[in-house]
């Protein structure tokens, strides 16, 4: 069966102003519950690589400079 | 994927398929004790392991990690069933939720947590967990359930996971992040001998060896699919997907009716709590479509969801819970708990949508169905001690039978599991194992990582939960549930041998859309065994509509014997505390009947 990928809006932004990921930090990467952040290996900064987000906050609480914003999935704003 | 998709996505930086690879690889390791699950019971059930036996190997395993895994996330607003002397005895607590579960209790655990709960109370407190005080210095205990008074806010709520995560660094407990447990692995004496997991961002393996295992998995809380579509909007952590019951029911473990489902009143879309047991004690309660009261009691039990499920088809309907008519600075105080604490994004949700707790009411809905003993009784069977069936296996919290035990039945039952689990493992040694069981094992979980071709996990679990909503939502009809037998059977056909998996982040998915369809069967083979209606809508039944205490006053247990699935009937221990005649059905009355 051939497969397609399919365009997503996902709810959680970071600012890659503020992102401190090339400096080594991981923290939302970290405490994540669902294993949705990744690095970018370009830019080297923190995105939301999985549409698979409960909308908790973690890693907008414990972002140590306040660059990640999570936003209620469009699916049920 | 197609190449120029491919090719753009490596120009941003992104590859699905390099990133998360899968890499081969197998290490053993042994412990004492092992408990599986950080969330709430797994911590405290590691902390009192070592407490008991600090000479003991202790390892947490957690699929997430510690920080920030499970129900409590990002705190919790209170204890919904706490019992403090002065306001409650165990003995009023236990002879509730007797009264809450149609009799089908064993008291026995009920009445050890009631027992224990305020010392667990007072241990949070030394960890910096605050609770309500009055002026003088007493807990501001609250009441919201049908009879007493047991619901204690937590002022600042959103520190507990933090709390914990302190004291589990304090006593130098081995924490093992990002590990999926995936099969327990049983002696041929029928005992514990360890678990095998997976990492879920390289897809190595890890062996742990040990003398007791204490399952603190959470809920399985993404079974049903929430009406928004969207696959992770459920009301638990999305990450609770029923890991637990499938791998114990794999191990042999018997689990207690899981046809007592759990079905939540819930703010509709945003899938969270509203919540009444905040918003109740301030005076704001669940509303029809004409602002008024129906129901006697929010505490959330499946008499009370009946009621709002008969409400929702009346015409009635929508629901609400209104708080407009309270005073604004009382808005306010509630705003503040309800947006800081466990869902916060709940002020994000409410902004979006421009609903002002003081002006309109919040519309609520009925939530996709789901396990959880933490709020109705669905669970891996086990007594007072948290023992299971399977000798040297544990289990505590939204996992574990003991009815409606919450956060505070996590904490105190992890830590009844923790103690008890320490000394056996004490006096026993490491159950011998076969390694063809690892490499059958490792061959079931890889299986989809060898095709070149393929379904994706995703849509395994979307169908499989979209089934569950059609055909398993109550009420029952049993030609409904035998339909999804088939279709659920179609879709296991697909799962073991045409879906496909491109990364460990995928395995991951795959493996617990195989934990969601395990527990779709175990909920609709239950739920077809007993037949009566019980618990309200949690077990409603079209075909057997009436309460059959003749029958079916008695537990089901469902397990796996000789590869199959099984139920049998299970009395109901004595009661250690009676329930007078009178008090039996206090539940069923909760429609608010019309004022003389």
């Amino acid at each position: 069966m051939p497969l397609a990928s399919t365009f997503t809006t996902v709810p959680v932004v970071v600012d890659n102003e503020k992102c401190i990921a090339e400096k080594g930090c991981r923290v939302c990467i970290d405490v994540c519950p669902l294993d949705v952040l990744r690095i970018n290996e370009l830019s080297g900064k923190a995105y939301m690589a999985y549409d698979e987000c409960w909308y908790c906050m973690p890693c907008e609480a414990d972002c140590p400079t306040g660059a990640v914003k999570v936003n209620i999935p469009y699916l049920l704003r | 994927m197609s190449r120029i998709l491919e090719q753009e996505e490596l120009k941003m930086g992104i590859n699905p398929t390099s990133m998360d690879g899968i890499v081969e690889g197998l290490s053993e390791v042994s412990c004492d004790v092992l408990v599986i699950g950080g969330g709430t019971a797994g911590p405290m059930a590691a902390l009192k392991a070592k407490q008991k036996n600090p000479d003991a190997t202790v390892i947490l395993l957690e699929k997430a990690n510690v920080k920030r895994s499970g129900a409590i996330s990002m705190g919790m607003d209170g204890l919904n069933n706490a019992v403090i002397p002065g306001y409650a005895t165990p003995e009023q607590y236990t002879k509730e939720i007797t009264i809450a579960n149609d009799g089908i209790v064993d008291q026995k655990p009920v009445l050890k947590y009631a027992e224990n709960c305020y010392s667990i109370i007072e241990e949070l407190d030394s960890f910096g967990i605050r609770f309500l005080k009055n002026e003088n210095g007493d807990y501001n205990v609250k009441k919201v359930h049908h009879i007493g008074t047991y619901v204690l806010p937590m002022p600042n709520g959103d520190t507990v996971k933090k709390a914990l995560y302190r004291q589990l660094r304090r006593a130098r407990l081995l924490i093992s992040n990002r590990y999926m447990a995936t099969r327990l692995l049983v002696g041929a004496d029928n005992r514990v001998a360890g678990v095998i997991a997976v990492n879920t961002r390289t897809a190595e393996f890890l062996v742990v060896r040990a003398k007791a295992v204490i399952l603190c998995m959470g809920a399985a809380g993404r079974l049903g699919l929430p009406t928004s579509g969207y696959m992770f909007g459920t009301y638990e952590n999305a990450a609770n997907s029923g890991d637990g019951y499938a791998m114990a029911y794999h191990a042999g473990a018997k689990l207690a009716n899981l046809e007592c489902f759990q079905i939540n009143p819930l703010i509709k879309d945003y899938n969270g709590p509203a919540c009444a047991y905040v918003a109740g004690p301030f005076g704001a309660y669940t509303a029809n479509n004409e602002g008024k009261r129906f129901i006697e009691c929010d505490y959330w039990s499946g008499q009370m969801m009946l009621e709002f499920f008969n409400e929702l088809q009346s015409g009635k309907g929508p629901v609400f819970l209104k708080l407009s008519h309270l005073h604004p600075d009382t808005v306010a105080e509630i705003e503040t708990t309800l947006h800081n604490v466990e869902r916060p994004t709940r002020g994000l949700f409410h902004e979006g949508r421009g609903t002002d707790y003081r002006k309109q009411m919040i519309e609520m809905h009925i939530s996709e169905i789901g396990f959880c003993s933490g709020h109705s009784a669905s669970g891996v069977y086990v007594d007072e001690f948290a023992r299971t069936t399977v000798q040297g296996l544990y289990a505590a919290g939204d996992m574990a039978s003991v009815p409606h035990n919450y956060m505070l039945g996590a904490f105190t039952n992890g830590a009844v599991a923790g103690t008890d689990a320490a000394s056996y493992a004490a006096e026993v040694d490491f159950a011998p194992f076969d390694m063809a069981d690892v490499a059958a094992e490792q061959q079931r979980v890889l299986a989809a990582t060898k095709r070149e071709d393929g379904i994706p996990p995703n849509q395994i679990e979307y169908k499989t939960r979209r089934l569950v909503n059609d055909y398993l939502q109550p009420p029952k009809v049993t030609r409904k549930y035998e339909l999804a037998q088939a279709r659920f059977a179609e879709v296991r056909d697909d799962l073991e041998n045409r879906m496909l998996v491109r990364n460990a982040h995928e395995l991951m998915r795959s493996l617990e859309a195989a934990s969601i369809l395990d527990c779709a069967d175990m909920a609709a083979f239950s739920s077809l065994y007993r037949q009566e209606s019980r618990w309200g809508l949690y077990h409603l039944r079209t075909d057997f509509p009436q309460k059959d205490n003749e029958n079916w006053f008695c537990h089901v247990l469902l397990s796996k014997q000789d590869g199959q699935m099984t139920c049998e009937k299970k009395p109901v221990q004595p009661y250690v505390v009676p329930i007078a005649d009178e008090e039996k059905d206090l539940y069923d009355k909760q429609r608010l009947r019309a004022s003389a």
